[in-house]
Formats: structure tokens, sequence, C-alpha cells
């Protein structure tokens, strides 16, 4: 038992002391409610109208004059790509002085280059060098991959390429993705997109390579944007060409670059055989990746007819499936 | 009329309030069925439930506003919630009662003497708050668990699950269609803490409640006490005898753990010495809860552990439990653990008794709540009933009008609520694999148009012969879910068709079809 407390004198002191508790409890009283009122949740869980509708678009078109797509015909990539640059205009006219590029690459399977599944790590090398020549403030290098990112990038040789290049690798984990609705989309729907390495980015490229595809038919520039999307998204082979459609209304890129110096043309996409790549020897660079995926198809042996997302995308708009019209500036480097 | 008396009124009233707002949470037509009474609101009044919703989702849940009123009442009183409106306490306090009045008056004295172990309460209670603290990025790191604890939601299953059961079974009234799986062991927690009583009067509120903890951290603040005046004190002890609280009242009075019983105005021998009034006692007084700096600190840490390892598992990412199927109208996992206090109404007042409180198959976060099973029931989850998501206090079923739930006045875009997506089990399927005809899914199906169609087949039989036969096949963009067709299934044991969590409109992330916005 404590000694006991003093009996309080007077009425003053008692009075203060209950008016001062009495204020305290008021007060206490009074915050409770303000917390209340400021927490309280006028629209409950789950009310859709209040769904984020976050415009998924990105676009880095740039509407310069000049021709729109350069074939480079050989069998040295980097050189197809310096030829096929220059036929545009040199990389100078896409990229200027500190421009923050983003280079989509395809590095969906864990498999060496030689299997022509992914994108060639010496074409990357290439086009990151003349980026950074070019003056581009940083270059980043990313995709998401089927299998395990990190062995994506270390085992088809992008990874070690894009470093030592100079340029970024960025590999994706849980926090790079934000939902979001595309405008006028029926798939791309409050659906998890890349987006944190879009972060200040002011200039993008895709580089791919040509492949069949079982379900799609083809792999090229255009399904290689798959690779920006998050979630199950492999819920959307039910409608392979309409993502493809979307995914070209979601992302305009500033240039395309095609690789068709070897095409896969069987057991797509993911090959893993010598005997399923052959030699086309073709490389285009291109403003419309809807054109070269076109000429990309005749690589294939196929047109663009035999591939319904081009069909679509082209009467939608979204580039034109008439290469020719854009009259490319066709050039066979030397010694490439 | 004695205080005393004022507050068994009180007591008796609330505790009858109670029962009987659980007797009514049921649906039917009969003339003590739910219509319109205020089922959820002791719930509602519970400021712990405002608390843990409050730190798991950043919101107050509109109901929940009632819990301010607790607040409010205990900031200018003290625990009177506890001594004077907790059904849960009543029946402890009754029960307390029932073991100690035989006894000598030392035993009865000694056991209501205060215990350090008192103590222990606030630590289950900054454990609880802790665990539900971290809303990083989506929430990912907090996790709801005061409902395991937190007496209102106890009691209120327990009554759900297990008194009434037993009343409903004693009344022989349709027992026979209502199961809750698991109700064994949520009945037998609630004998073990009623029992407890006979042992240490008010055992759980003393010891456990993280309520009681709560709301005497609260009660320090009220401007009026018991007070106790020693200069006229004998010191006999007797406030002693029937103190709920074990509060200590002959002084120094530990505040926090007084429940404002006023039984020690009753027992004091004399008038002078014990009564209500201005705080301080001049007796002294104890504001503070009686847990050490340490113990609290090792609670938090304890706490903030609890929902990182809970979810290392993964069942709320790619590992999510197919198997458990959420009511229609649930918010998707993640924020359903953050509302969700394991209260049993939903369950309670599901009419078809598909709705059961979930056991440990599903994780232990996601211990006791509510969850399908087309097993049990009259007739799995009914395609145009929106009762659980009106019975749920916090907003972790939504409380749905009948359009949404069936896509219809303005929802058509968005097409009826799916809890899931039935899959027809060709290997046991009497048409599918066993050339007998069936069908029974197919008519059951209350989806207009069916979301089972069939499919022609003349199938050569074993003896040479021929057999048309009808097969089940389940369209997947009409399918809802409902679980009608897995409990009709005459496959009695391990049903031919049976529905998992795949494609719940709760979580997009589950979705299996594309276009169901444009069906």
């Amino acid at each position: 038992m404590s000694p006991e407390q003093p009996i309080p004198q007077g009425l003053s002191q008692t009075r203060r002391e209950f008016l001062r508790r009495s204020a305290q409890a008021g007060a206490a009283i009074a915050a409770a409610g303000s917390l209340s009122a400021w927490l309280l949740d006028r629209h409950p869980p789950g009310d859709f109208s209040r769904m984020r509708s976050l415009d998924a678009r990105r676009d880095f078109s740039m509407r310069s004059p000049g021709p729109s797509m350069g074939i480079a015909t050989g069998r040295d990539r980097p050189a197809m790509l310096r030829g096929a640059l220059a036929a545009l205009g040199g990389i100078e006219r896409f990229i200027k002085r500190g421009d923050r590029v983003m280079v989509k690459v395809n590095a969906a399977f864990a498999t060496p280059a030689m299997i022509g599944a992914t994108t060639n790590p010496e074409l990357l090398s290439e086009l990151v060098r003349l980026c950074r020549a070019a003056g581009a403030a940083s270059v980043v290098v990313t995709d998401n991959p089927i299998n395990a990112p990190e062995s994506c990038f270390e085992l088809t040789g992008i990874g070690p390429a894009a470093r030592a290049s100079g340029a970024d690798l960025y590999v994706p984990g849980p926090g790079s993705f934000r939902s979001g609705t595309l405008k006028g989309a029926s798939l791309i729907r409050d659906w998890p997109v890349l987006d944190e390495p879009f972060f200040g980015v002011t200039k993008l490229i895709g580089v791919a390579p040509v492949k069949s595809h079982h379900r799609a038919g083809a792999s090229m520039t255009m399904k290689n944007w798959y690779g920006l999307l998050g979630g199950r998204r492999n819920q959307f082979h039910q409608d392979i060409d309409g993502i493809i459609v979307e995914l070209s209304m979601m992302v305009r890129p500033t240039l395309v670059v095609l690789d068709g110096t070897d095409s896969m043309m069987a057991n797509g996409p993911t090959g893993g055989s010598l005997a399923d790549l052959k030699e086309t020897n073709t490389l285009i660079v291109s403003t419309d990746g809807v054109a070269a995926d076109a000429l990309g198809a005749t690589l294939l042996g196929r047109t663009y007819r035999d591939l319904p997302y081009l069909v679509r995308a082209g009467a939608l708009g979204l580039g034109t499936t008439d290469y020719e019209s854009l009259r490319p500036v066709r050039v066979a480097p030397a010694n490439a | 009329m004695r205080i005393t008396t004022a507050r068994r009124i009180a007591q008796a009233f609330f505790l009858a309030l109670f029962a009987w707002l659980c007797v009514v949470a049921t649906v039917g037509t009969r003339p003590w069925q739910w219509r319109g009474w205020p089922i959820r609101w002791f719930l509602e009044l519970d400021p712990l439930v405002a608390a843990g919703t409050a730190l798991t989702t950043r919101s107050l849940h509109p109901g929940l506003l009632w819990a301010l009123a607790i607040v409010a009442l205990t900031i200018l009183l003290g625990r009177v919630f506890c001594g004077w409106i907790c059904p849960f306490g009543t029946i402890h306090h009754f029960m307390g009662w029932l073991g100690q009045r035989s006894r000598p008056l030392k035993r009865r004295m000694e056991a209501n003497r205060y215990h350090p172990a008192q103590a222990v309460k606030y630590g289950i209670l900054a454990a609880l708050l802790a665990a539900a603290l971290l809303p990083v990025g989506k929430m990912a790191l907090a996790t709801l668990q005061t409902g395991l604890l937190d007496p209102i939601p106890l009691v209120t299953r327990s009554f759900n699950f297990a008194v009434l059961s037993l009343g409903d079974l004693a009344a022989g009234r349709g027992v026979a269609s209502r199961f809750y799986s698991g109700a064994g062991l949520i009945g037998a927690l609630f004998l073990a803490l009623v029992l407890l009583n006979l042992a240490v009067p008010r055992f759980y509120c003393r010891f456990v409640c993280p309520l009681g903890a709560l709301l005497g951290v609260v009660g320090r603040l009220s401007p009026w006490s018991i007070v106790t005046r020693r200069a006229k004190c004998i010191e006999c002890g007797l406030c002693d005898l029937d103190c709920a609280g074990a509060c200590n009242p002959v002084g120094p009075i530990r505040l926090s753990e007084c429940m404002m019983c006023m039984n020690c105005l009753d027992d004091c021998p004399s008038v002078e010495p014990v009564g209500y009034g201005q705080r301080p006692s001049p007796a002294g007084e104890v504001a503070a809860p009686g847990i050490s700096r340490r113990d609290f600190m090792v609670s938090v840490a304890a706490g903030l552990a609890v929902a990182p390892l809970a979810r290392l598992g993964g069942a709320t990412a790619g590992n999510w439990p197919a198997g458990m199927i959420r009511p229609p109208g649930s918010v998707a996992e993640e924020e359903f653990l953050a509302r969700c206090i394991k209260c049993g109404e939903c369950v309670r007042v599901c009419p078809t008794n598909v709705l059961q409180p979930a056991g440990f198959a599903w994780g232990w976060e996601a211990l006791w709540t509510p969850t399908l099973n087309n097993r049990i029931g009259s007739s799995g989850c009914q395609a145009n009933c929106v009762a659980c998501g009106h019975a749920c206090p916090t907003g972790a079923i939504r409380p749905l009008s009948l359009d949404e739930r069936m896509g219809r006045g303005g929802f058509e875009a968005a097409g009826p609520i799916r809890v899931g997506l039935a899959f027809v089990d060709r290997g046991r399927c009497l048409p599918w694999a066993m050339e007998r005809p069936c069908i029974v899914c197919e008519e059951i199906c209350p989806v207009s148009p069916k979301a089972i169609h069939l499919e022609e087949a003349v199938q050569a039989t074993r003896d040479g012969g021929t057999v048309r036969l009808q097969r089940p096949v389940v369209d997947p963009a009409r399918c809802i879910g409902c679980g009608v067709c897995e409990h009709e299934c005459p496959m009695n044991g391990l049903r031919a068709i049976r529905v998992t969590a795949d494609n719940e409109s709760r979580d997009r992330g589950h979705a299996i079809l594309l276009h169901h916005e444009s069906q």
C-alpha cells in the first residue's frame, strides 16, 4: 500500500483539478470525434465508379520529315543497323542530346542468343552505343520476360551487352507495374503495365527478332510490346490479335528495329534448335511498327494478310501494312 | 434503487438484446427472423472493431461511428462498457458470481485482488493493433486479427455458431439443415473461457480482453472515479469482495482495471469511505496500465511480425487458395483480410447455410472468415440473395443491391457478381465417365440462359449397345459460381462438378476470361 495522499485542501483546488480533467476529457472526445469524421469512409469499398482510370498511353513517336523505313541486307547486324539508320538520316534524327532512351528488347526466354528467340546482344550493343554517341543522357534496357528475369537477361547475353555498352539494365519486380486503363480498349482495362522504368524516358525503341509464333502467327516488333504487360497476362492468349492491336494503340515508339538476319521459321516463339532458323539477311529500322512487321511477315514466307493483327492495326491507322508506300530506303552496307 | 441494481438491470437488458439480435440474424419468413433489426449494432459499438479497421484501411466504415459513443462514454465515466453493457462481460460476471457465492468471504476477497498478470491484456492489445499497423503499399503488411479475441466478435461468433445452434437443437427447430464447420472448436473455446470464471471471476476480462485494455487506456481521461477516503476506512478489505475488475478499490485504485461495477460501494460496511467522485482518489490512484515499457515494446514487435509472417505463404499472392470461395460482394482478399473481424454475422444470416466459418485449411490468417461450402446447406449461394453483405459490419462484404448482384438495372455491363466458376470433373461425371444419363447440374443451374449446356453423344456401351447421353459443359462467361450444381450433383462424396474461386468478380487478377464486360 502506498502512503495515503493528503486530502485536498479547500474547494478551489479540487475545482481547478476537476476543471482541468473535464477540459482534458472534453478535448479527448472532440479529438476522437474529429478523427472519426476525418476517417469516415463516404465511399464504401468496392465502389467501382471510383476505379482508377489511368490512361496507359505512351507516345514517343516523332513526326519529323524524312524517310520512315530503312532496310539493310547482310549478315553483320551492327553494320546493318548503322546502314539502315543512315538511310533514315542517322540516329541523330531521332535521338537528341540529353534524351533518356528506353530500349525494349525481347528477352522472353532464358536461352542463348544463337537460338534466336531473343534480341541479339551485338545488335543491342551497337544500338546503345549509337544512342550514347548521339548524346543520350541515359539508355535503359528492359523487358518483362516469361522465364525468371535475372536468368533471361544473363543467359541471352542481353544483360552483359547492355552493361558493356553503357546502358542500364532494368529488371522488373513486383513494384514495377501500375494498373491502368487504355482509352478505347476492351482488354487493357485496370491492368498492370510496366511503369517504373518509364519515369523520365523521352524516347522509346523496340528491338525484336523475326519469329514464328504458334498462337499469334508471328512475333515481331508489335508482339514485342507484350513484354510491357504485367499480371496474369497469359489470359490474353484468348484474344491474341486483340491484345497485340491494343498494345500498338498503347505504345507509339520512336523507332522499331526488326532483326531478320536470321528468322525463326518454326517452333516459335521459343525455338530451341538452330534448325528452326533460316538466314533471311534483313534488318529493318522504321518509325512504323506495322510496316516493319508487314515486311517481316514476308521473311517468314507469309504476307500481312496471314496475320489478323496486322490487318486490324492497318485498318485502325496504327501504321500501314503497305510498306512499299513508305518508299523504304534499301541499303547493302559494305562488309555486312 | 441502488446503483448496483441499475447496473444489473442494464447488464440483463444488453445481454438479452444481444441474444435477440443474434437470434433474429437469420433470413426467413418467421416473425422472429430479420425484420430490420440492427443486427450489427453491438459490433458497431465496439471501439476495437473501429480502431482495428481504421488502422488497416485508413478509413472508418460508416456504421462504426457508433463506437464513438462508447469512446465518449469511456472518456467521461471509465470502463462502463465492461461493467454495464458488454454481453460477454455480463456472462463472465454472472459465472464469476456463481462460482464465488458459496465461498468464504476471505477466499472471495482474495480472488478479486489485483494480479500483475492483468497487464497481459495490454500486451495482447498492443500486439493485435501492431499487426494491423503497417499498410505499406497495398496493405501488404497489415492483418486484422483483433476479431480472434475482441469480445464482441468472439461472443457473436460463439452465439451464432455454438450457443444458438445448441438452442436450435433443444428446440428441435430444423437444426439438421444448419451446420457450421469448426463450430466445435469455437464452442469449446467459448465454454473454456466461460468456465474459467469459476476459478477466477472475470478471468477473460481481467487477463485477456483487448477491448477492455483499450477502454482502460481511454478511461484514464475520466474526471471521476471510485474514490476512497482512508481516514474513515478501517481497511477491512470488503471492497474486494465482489470487485469485478480486481482494481484495488481500497487504494491506490488501478483506474484502468476498474469496470465501474460499483460493487465496492455496496460492500463497504460504512457509508463514508468508498464513493464515487472527482479524481484523484484521496487513497491514491494508479492511472497507467500495469504493463512495463519493455513488455509493451516486445508485444508491439511481435505484433509487427505477424502480418509479414502470415503472408510468406503467398496466400494473398500467386498461391491464393482457389478452394476458398468468398461470399458475393466480398472485396479483394487483401482488403478482405484488412476488414473481416470473424464475427460470423454473414454466416449466421446466410439463408441456405452454404456460408461457413473457414477452418485452418486456407491458412490461419483466414481462420473463421466466411467461405462457401457447397456440400453444406440447402442449395448453394442463391443467385438473388444479398443478405450477407447487409449483415457485415465492416464492409468486408459490400451491401450489394439485388441489381448489382444480378447484373441488371444499370449493372448489365458488369454482369452478375461471380464468386467462382464450376468445373466438370469428367472422370467422375455420370454421363461423361459412366455411360449413364444425369444432367441434374444443367437442370438446376439458375442462370438464364443456363451456364451449363449439353453436348449430345451416342456412346458405345460395354455390352455392345449404344446409349444416348447429354454431357454437361460449363460456359465460363455465364457461370456465377453459385454452386447449386455442386450441391445437387448426385456424385455424393467428391462432387463431379465443383466450384473454385477462379474467375471471381472481386479480383481482376483472378479473371480467366477476357470479355466479361462486353458479354
